[in-house]
C-alpha cells in the first residue's frame, strides 16, 4: 500500500508542476501583462501559499458552508424573520451594501479571473482563480440572502444597473475600475493589500455585526460564509507584498507608491460605510472611529511595525486618515441628507438618544459642530422647509464623492477643503492632499472618469431634470427621501400591525418583474 | 508621470472639455464657513451671463433656504476666484471677470459664519 503523504507534500504535488514552458510562443507574449509595470520576479517557485488549500478540499470547504446558508435563508424566508428586526430603518445599510458592495465582489471575481491568467507562477495562479470563485459566490449569496428583503423593501431592485450610473455609486466603482484598469500586481497590491488586509474589517465587521445588533440572522449568516474566504484573502494580500519585496529591492518603491494610492482610495470609499455605521443602525455596535482606532492604528500599525523590515513604511496621508475620524460619518451624512432625494435609500436626521451616543463617542466633535447642524436642520424642517440641496455637487476628480471634506489638519474643520491641478490646460479639483497626489501622479489617467454631474450637464443621463435622470438610474419615485414618512416606513407599520397597509405600499407588476 | 502601459501611449480623453457643454462652462461656487450647504455647487453656465446674475438668480436657487442668506450684504462679501481675491464687476461677463470653464468662485461673508456661528 502506498504510503500515505504529508499535507505539504501532497499540497506540492496536487499544485505543483501544473504549468510548462511554452513552445508556439515566447513566455513573454503568453503572460504579456507581467512586466510592463516594472515588477521584477526572479523565482516564482518562493511563492509560499497561504493556504495549503488544494481544489478537492476547497470545493468540499465551500459546498458545506453553502448548504448551511442556504437552508438558513429558507427558514429565515419561511419565518418571515424579516419582522425580527429591531427596526425597518436597518434596511438601508442592505440597501448601501447591495447597491455599492456586491458589484465590487462581482468585478473582483473578473479580475481575479484575470491575474490567474495573466501570473505566471502557478501557486498565485491557484490562489487567485479560488479567490475567483470565492468572490461570485460571495455576489451570488449576497443576492440571494438580500432579496428575501427585496421582496419587502425598496431600493434593491436593479443594484448591478444602478451601479454603473448613479452618483453616489460612482465612488465604489471608479475605486474598482482604477485598480482594474491598471497591471495585474498593482491590482492585487490594491485589492488584495490595500483593501482586503488593511481595511476589511473597517467594512465588514460594521455591516456584520449591524446586521447581529439589528436583528438580521440572514446577514449574520452569509458574514460567517464569507468570513473564512475574507481571511484567505487577507493571507494572499500579506504573502503577494512579502513575496514582490523578497523578490527584487527595485520593487520597493513600486510597491510602496501602490499602497499609498489604494490606501487611500480605498481609505474614501469607506467614507460611506462611516455613514452607515454611525447613522444607519438602530442599534449601533461600535461607532467609525472605534472601528479605525482598533482596525486601522493598532492593528495596521503592528503590521507596518513587522513590514518595516523590508522598508515599508505606513502608507502616505494615514495620519490625515486617523484625524478625520473624529468628522468623516457626519460630513458624509451631511452630504446625503443633501441629496436624499436622488439617493434609492432613506435617512433621517438622528433621534436625541442616537444623538447622545454621538456626543458620547464623539466628544471633541460632536456636539461643537455636528449637533448645531443637526438642530438647524430639524428647526428648518419644522417649519416645513426641510433642506434640500437643488443644485448639483461638485465632485473630486478622483475619488469623486462630493467634495465635502474639511481642512481638518489645518486646524480649520467647518472649512472645505479645495484642491486643484492644471493639466494640458484644464483645471481639476480633488477633494484632499491624497486624492490631488494621485491625479497629479497619473493625469492621463483621471482625465478620463466620468463624473456622473458633468455627464447629467453634458445631457448624457436621461434628462436634464431630477426625476429624468433617477428614472435613468432605475430608481422608483418612492426609493430615496427621508425615512419618516417613506413607504418603507409605512409598509413596516403595517407588518407590525401598527397601520393599515398603505395602497402605494404594495409592490407593483414593474417591481416584481 | 507617464501612465505605463502594455503597448503604446495611454489612451487619454478629457471627458469634460468645455465644448461638451453645449456652449456653456463648468463653475463651481461654494460658500466658505458654511458646511451644511455640503459642498460648492456646479453649476453649467453661459460665458456671457452677467456676474450680477450669479448673485441675483443663479446662487439663491440653491443658497436661499439658508438662514444666513437673506442677510447678506454682497457689497461687504470676500470673493477668491481660483485661489486668488477679486473684486468681481457685476455688470460685467463671467468670461470678463476671467471666470473661465471648471473656474472655482468661492466667497466669505464676514460676520456671517453659519448657524450660531458654528461654519454650518
Amino acid at each position: 500500500m502506498a504510503k500515505k503523504l504529508n499535507m505539504r507534500k501532497r499540497y506540492e504535488l496536487l499544485t505543483r508542476g501544473l504549468g510548462w514552458e511554452p513552445t508556439y510562443q515566447s513566455k513573454d507574449k503568453v503572460f504579456a501583462q507581467e512586466a510592463y509595470e516594472g515588477i521584477k520576479i526572479t523565482d516564482w517557485s518562493k511563492w509560499e501559499d497561504p493556504f495549503r488549500l488544494t481544489a478537492d478540499a476547497y470545493w468540499k470547504y465551500q459546498a458545506e458552508k453553502d448548504k448551511k446558508l442556504y437552508a438558513v435563508m429558507d427558514s429565515f424566508a419561511q419565518n418571515n424573520a424579516h419582522l425580527n428586526l429591531a427596526d425597518a430603518s436597518y434596511v438601508n445599510a442592505l440597501k448601501l451594501f447591495i447597491q455599492g458592495v456586491s458589484p465590487l465582489e462581482y468585478a473582483a471575481h473578473r479580475n481575479f479571473a484575470r491575474l490567474a491568467r495573466q501570473l505566471s507562477g502557478e501557486g498565485a495562479q491557484i490562489a487567485c482563480q479560488m479567490q475567483s470563485i470565492d468572490e461570485l459566490r460571495h455576489a451570488q449569496t449576497q443576492i440571494h440572502t438580500i432579496s428575501h428583503y427585496n421582496k419587502h423593501f425598496n431600493g434593491m431592485h436593479d443594484p448591478f444597473h444602478m451601479f454603473d450610473r448613479v452618483w453616489y455609486l460612482s465612488v465604489p466603482k471608479s475605486y474598482f475600475d482604477d485598480a482594474s484598469s491598471a497591471g495585474p500586481f498593482e491590482f492585487i497590491t490594491s485589492v488584495s493589500f490595500s483593501f482586503e488586509y488593511l481595511l476589511t474589517n473597517l467594512l465588514f465587521v460594521p455591516f456584520m455585526s449591524g446586521a447581529a445588533y439589528n436583528g438580521d440572522m440572514a446577514t449574520v449568516t452569509f458574514g460567517f460564509s464569507a468570513q473564512s474566504d475574507e481571511s484567505r484573502h487577507m493571507t494572499l494580500g500579506l504573502e503577494i507584498i512579502k513575496f514582490l519585496l523578497e523578490q527584487h529591492e527595485d520593487n520597493l518603491p513600486i510597491v510602496q507608491g501602490w499602497i499609498d494610492k489604494h490606501f487611500w482610495r480605498a481609505y474614501r470609499l469607506l467614507g460611506l460605510v462611516a455613514m452607515m455605521q454611525d447613522y444607519f443602525l438602530p442599534e449601533s455596535p461600535m461607532s467609525w472611529k472605534e472601528g479605525w482606532q482598533i482596525y486601522f492604528v493598532e492593528n495596521a500599525g503592528a503590521l507596518f511595525n513587522d513590514l518595516g523590515r523590508y522598508g515599508l513604511k505606513m502608507p502616505k496621508y494615514h495620519e490625515i486618515a486617523t484625524a478625520e475620524a473624529d468628522h468623516i460619518s457626519h460630513q458624509v451624512f451631511g452630504i446625503f441628507y443633501n441629496y436624499i432625494h436622488a439617493a434609492a435609500f432613506n435617512l433621517g436626521l438622528p433621534s436625541e438618544a442616537k444623538m447622545n451616543w454621538l456626543s458620547e463617542k464623539y466628544p471633541d466633535t460632536f456636539d461643537k459642530y455636528y449637533r448645531p447642524r443637526m438642530e438647524m436642520w430639524a428647526e428648518m424642517a419644522k417649519e416645513g422647509k426641510r433642506f434640500f440641496n437643488m443644485g448639483l455637487p461638485q465632485l473630486c476628480q478622483v475619488c469623486q464623492i462630493p467634495m465635502g471634506f474639511t481642512e481638518i489638519a489645518k486646524g480649520d474643520p467647518m472649512q472645505i477643503a479645495y484642491r486643484v491641478s492644471e493639466y494640458q490646460g484644464e483645471k481639476f479639483h480633488t477633494c484632499s492632499d491624497g486624492c490631488k497626489t494621485i491625479f497629479d501622479y497619473e493625469p492621463a489617467k483621471y482625465v478620463n472618469a466620468w463624473l456622473p454631474v458633468h455627464q447629467i450637464f453634458q445631457g448624457n443621463c436621461g434628462g436634464a431634470a431630477v426625476p429624468d435622470v433617477l428614472n435613468w438610474y432605475h430608481f422608483h419615485p418612492e426609493d430615496g427621501g427621508d425615512y419618516v414618512g417613506s413607504a418603507d416606513e409605512a409598509r413596516w407599520k403595517a407588518m407590525k400591525g401598527e397601520a393599515a397597509a398603505p395602497e402605494a405600499a404594495q409592490p407593483t407588476q414593474a417591481d416584481a418583474a | 508621470m507617464t501612465v505605463k502601459c502594455i503597448q503604446g501611449e495611454y489612451p487619454s480623453v478629457h471627458m469634460d472639455s468645455v465644448d461638451r457643454f453645449h456652449g456653456n462652462q463648468l463653475v463651481y461656487v461654494g460658500w466658505d464657513h458654511h458646511t451644511s450647504i455640503c459642498t460648492a455647487n456646479a453649476y453649467p453656465l453661459p460665458p456671457d451671463m452677467p456676474f450680477g446674475a450669479l448673485t441675483e438668480a443663479v446662487l439663491p436657487s440653491v443658497l436661499a433656504p439658508h438662514p444666513d442668506f437673506a442677510h447678506i450684504d454682497w457689497s461687504k462679501v470676500e470673493w477668491l476666484l481660483d485661489g486668488q481675491t477679486f473684486t468681481p464687476d457685476m455688470a460685467k461677463s463671467l468670461k470678463d471677470n476671467g471666470v473661465g470653464h471648471k473656474s472655482l468662485i468661492r466667497f466669505k461673508t464676514p460676520g456671517l459664519n453659519g448657524y450660531q456661528g458654528t461654519g454650518n
